[in-house]
């Protein structure tokens, strides 16, 4: 069964599988240290998107916001931008304001790099911390776009050629937990080598209790060190998608600064994992660490402990394109059919992605959805009746309908505590996932079995 | 805490209950820019009030974000159909905001209401509408009239205003509604409940109260809410209204073409939970059945509740508590709440509060307490901080500030499960309480083991 577009049998989207830009933006400036994120618009898009991240994080996250009136839309944002700057110096003393802004700042096209000008103009004989500006209209793109963009136009913003005494690694993770940023920062610590890795809020939103309030909670990518990130070794970049797109964050600096760029996907699995690594050993030239192997070494051994479990079990994958990517490389590498493959985001370039990992997709049956709501999915998964989803909470309503287990990965987890400490990536992340199907394909013939054997 | 600064402009809206001085609390305003308020915008204040009408479409007219973050935002339960569970948006993309996005909701709007047969439609405008100049309005009649349905458009671009404004917009909606039914078999002891969105499933307990008493609720606005009811909602004698910041405009309205008088109401706690009785069956007078009855019931539901209640008030009195809410009105209610459990307010504050609210906070409060005005993260810490609260009372977006500082949190907004309205809701509200204050995980919080409250076990 294939399936290149989509019926176009709704103009609405209805129960949408992606968020919106500022979001994506927002979780970056999130990640970097002492920073505070600014949305340029209604008072409303900072709260949302305040209570959508506290809800997965269960974490504080403020976000400040210009707060447009009515008098803002018609005689332009300039004046409100100014105010909430300087406001929010003056509670966070932040060392960075991330200023994203929102559909309305940019549909009444308000010039935020001449306001930014002008207030730079206004404090002239005072000390202004970094101003990083990206540019997120809600209607263009999902929360991924904001979150490379905001990426991208921070390092855009800050790098300089500046080199550090010894040059470190540039790693650009993409929309990772902070389980998984906390993994990365031990791979690299391991391999010997410095490193910038952008964003980081493996700390800021999964942090320990406080004994004194924290204006700014404590974590994140030093600036200092994103300054040097024009004079680092080389770049790692997560993301196959994210790699066939000609703008990123690692492309600028190779660009601008030379400093080479390695796309590789998400390291979900022993095969992206190997290829993770093995741009580690090339940029660092030091072997993988024995700890990492004999990792690898117990992840192998339990894929064949479970192959039988697993094997041509059909998998009902959702959620952004480069996780959804990474997760089928994972899924496609243990034997499960990844039967439907759908994502919420629109680059145009996931089918092909898809089609790299499964070049035999067409004869697996393997549906490919992209630009989808959660609508268009459940009506593919009546009709291809997966043995289980894995994805965001958001797809805890189909799996209930449809009777389907559904193991939850990335973001958000909206009725789990935990969702910050899922760990996806390397052979440590892939080791708890291939548990996690496994016990639940276990646990599903178990629980159906009329003799509910107690060996497996 | 006296390293976190408040913002000057911000000083006219933070109150000490016995400060010296004249204090007039400024309230009602737009949030200061880059304050980081705890208000959401004018659709969010339309949005939380037509939600639970669960019969009806909701099609959010804009780019995703406003449909994403509001898709099953909260309980607002339902006895039967749930299409408000859905997020539908018209999701404009670059194109339409260039070229306008009238035929995308006009087509939108069609084919979902095809597909999914509503009682009527709602079509909230959000913040780039009118500026890319759709008249959402025209679209609306023309729907309407094509599909004989009440297409309603709701006024709602974030930026014009804030939540209240977004209140209003929404009980615009719902007036538009409201005369259209037939009342012919709605008798004389009626009423509407307004301002009950059925969270936890508190519509149905209070409706079974005032049934019981042999008042006939004709319509709940908006919990378990269905079109119909709406249309036939002027055939009631009374409005009863809790949530006044945001139904007392609908109210108005009603009084207005209607006739029908309204009185507020609050269903938290056992004292303003029985007055809402009683001042319910005051009203039907002339029926001293209702009264009797009502009294009866009272001292039921109370009895029922009363010894769980004791056993709790041991484990919690003497605790303090602090609580910033939506509603001014709702605050009133769990001050009387926590004090009947022997606790004490230190901090109180509401989004939406107007003069008169804070006049009637200043009032309830004992000597010390601060009052707040649109409070931002910050202010709120640094006051549960420095008056040592042991309990703060909210909704998600100040349950990480309590908890990052070592203090128990109860939701009493969005994310609650449990119906805190009601007695039962009170005997909920009390357990949750209890579960959060008593819990032993507290002495592994820094901010509490180094002494910061004396509650520290």
């Amino acid at each position: 069964m294939k399936q290149t577009t989509q019926p176009a049998a709704y103009t609405a989207t209805q129960n949408a599988c992606k968020l919106c830009t500022p979001l994506g933006a927002s979780l970056v400036f999130k990640g970097i240290e002492n920073a505070v994120p600014l949305l340029h618009g209604s008072q409303g898009c900072s709260t949302y998107i305040r209570r959508y991240l506290i809800s997965h994080f269960k974490e504080p996250a403020d976000i400040a916001c210009s707060n447009f009136a009515e008098e803002t839309a018609i005689f332009g944002g300039g004046a409100n931008l100014k105010i909430a700057l300087e406001n929010i110096r003056l509670q966070y003393a932040p060392e960075m304001v991330g200023i994203a802004t929102t559909c309305l700042s940019e549909t009444i096209g308000d010039d935020v790099p001449m306001f930014i000008r002008e207030y730079r103009e206004m404090c002239r004989d005072q000390e202004i911390p970094p101003l990083v500006h990206v540019s997120t209209p809600s209607y263009q793109g999902t929360h991924m776009e904001g979150f490379h963009g905001a990426v991208k136009a921070t390092v855009e913003t800050l790098a300089t050629g500046e080199k550090a005494e010894v040059p470190g690694i540039n790693l650009f993770p993409g929309m990772l937990s902070p389980a998984d940023l906390r993994h990365l920062k031990e791979i690299l610590a391991d391999f010997d080598s410095p490193f910038m890795l952008l964003p980081d809020y493996s700390q800021t939103l999964d942090g320990a209790l406080w004994t004194e309030y924290q204006r700014i909670p404590p974590g994140g990518t030093p600036v200092a060190e994103i300054r040097q990130a024009g004079g680092a070794r080389a770049s790692i970049e997560f993301g196959r998608v994210l790699a066939s797109q000609k703008e990123s964050a690692g492309r600028f600096l190779e660009k601008r600064f030379g400093v080479v760029n390695h796309g590789v996907g998400i390291p979900i699995g022993i095969t992206e994992t190997d290829r993770f690594f093995e741009a580690l050993e090339t940029i660092t030239g030091r072997p993988t660490p024995d700890k990492y192997l004999e990792e690898r070494g117990r992840l192998a051994d339990s894929y064949v402990d479970g192959h039988k479990y697993v094997i041509e079990a059909r998998a009902g994958v959702y959620g952004e394109e480069d996780l959804v990517v990474g997760l089928v490389a994972f899924l496609s590498e243990i034997g499960v059919i990844p039967a439907l493959c759908a994502t919420g985001g629109n680059s145009r370039r996931f089918r092909d992605r898809i089609a790299e990992i499964i070049p035999d997709h067409e004869r697996k049956g393997v549906t490919i959805m992209d630009n989808a709501d959660f609508v268009e999915i459940e009506a593919a998964a009546e009709k291809i009746r997966p043995d289980f989803f894995i994805g965001h909470s958001k797809g805890y309503t189909l799996a209930r309908r449809l009777d389907i287990p559904l193991i939850r990965v990335g973001f958000p987890v909206h009725d789990r505590i935990g969702g910050a400490r899922i760990l996806h990536i390397g052979y440590r992340g892939a080791q708890s996932l291939f548990d996690r199907i496994a016990n639940t394909l276990i646990e599903k013939r178990q629980d159906t079995s009329s003799w509910g054997y107690t060996y497996m | 805490m006296s390293n976190i600064p408040i913002l000057k402009e911000r000083e006219s809206q933070i109150y000490r209950k016995g400060q010296s001085g004249e204090f007039k609390m400024t309230c009602g305003k737009h949030s200061l820019a880059g304050s980081v308020s705890q208000r959401a915008c004018v659709f969010c204040g339309s949005r939380v009030v037509l939600y639970p009408i669960a019969d009806a479409l909701h099609l959010i007219h804009g780019p995703i974000g406003c449909a994403a973050y509001t898709w099953d935002i909260r309980g607002a339960l339902s006895s039967g159909p749930a299409l408000h569970r859905m997020s539908f948006s018209t999701d404009l993309r670059e194109n339409d905001v260039i070229f306008g996005g009238e035929k995308k909701l006009y087509k939108a709007l069609s084919e979902l209401i095809d597909a999914y047969g509503p009682k009527a439609a709602f079509v909230y405008s959000t913040c780039i509408v009118g500026i890319i100049g759709d008249d959402v309005a025209a679209v609306c009649r023309k729907a309407a009239k094509e599909k004989d349905i009440p297409v309603l458009p709701v006024h709602s671009e974030g930026f014009k205003g804030t939540k209240k404004d977004g209140y209003q917009a929404a009980c615009n909606a719902l007036f538009e509604l409201v005369g259209q039914g037939n009342t012919e078999d709605i008798g004389p002891y009626s009423i509407n409940i307004l301002g009950e969105f059925n969270i936890g499933g508190e519509a149905w307990i209070i409706r079974n109260y005032y049934e019981r008493m042999g008042v006939k609720v004709v319509s709940v606005m908006t919990g378990d809410g269905r079109v119909d009811e709406v249309r036939r909602s002027h055939g009631a004698s009374l409005n009863v209204v809790q949530c006044s910041g945001a139904m007392t405009f609908l109210a108005e309205m009603m009084k207005e073409k209607y006739g029908i008088p309204y009185i507020r109401a609050s269903y938290f706690g056992l004292e303003d939970m029985s007055k809402a009785l009683y001042d319910v069956a005051g009203h039907f007078g002339d029926n001293p059945d209702i009264m009797a009855r009502t009294r009866e019931m009272v001292r039921d539901e109370i009895n029922r509740i009363y010894p769980e209640l004791q056993k709790i008030k041991q484990g919690v009195q003497g605790k303090k508590a602090a609580i910033y809410v939506g509603g001014a009105f709702k605050a009133f209610s769990l001050i009387k709440a926590l004090r009947y459990l022997g606790m004490d307010v230190v901090l109180a504050g509401s989004q939406t509060g107007n003069d008169a609210d804070y006049d009637m906070l200043r009032e309830m409060c004992d000597d010390g307490t601060v009052i707040l005005d649109d409070a931002n993260p910050l202010e709120l810490s640094k006051y549960i901080i420095e008056k040592k609260a042991d309990l703060f009372i909210g909704g998600v977006k100040e349950r990480p500030i309590a908890y990052k500082m070592g203090i128990g949190f109860c939701d009493h907004n969005h994310e609650r499960k449990t119906p805190l309205a009601g007695y039962i809701g009170m005997l909920n509200f009390a357990e949750e309480v209890y579960a959060s204050v008593v819990s032993p995980v507290w002495r592994f919080a820094p901010a509490r083991s180094l002494g910061r409250t004396e509650a520290a076990s």
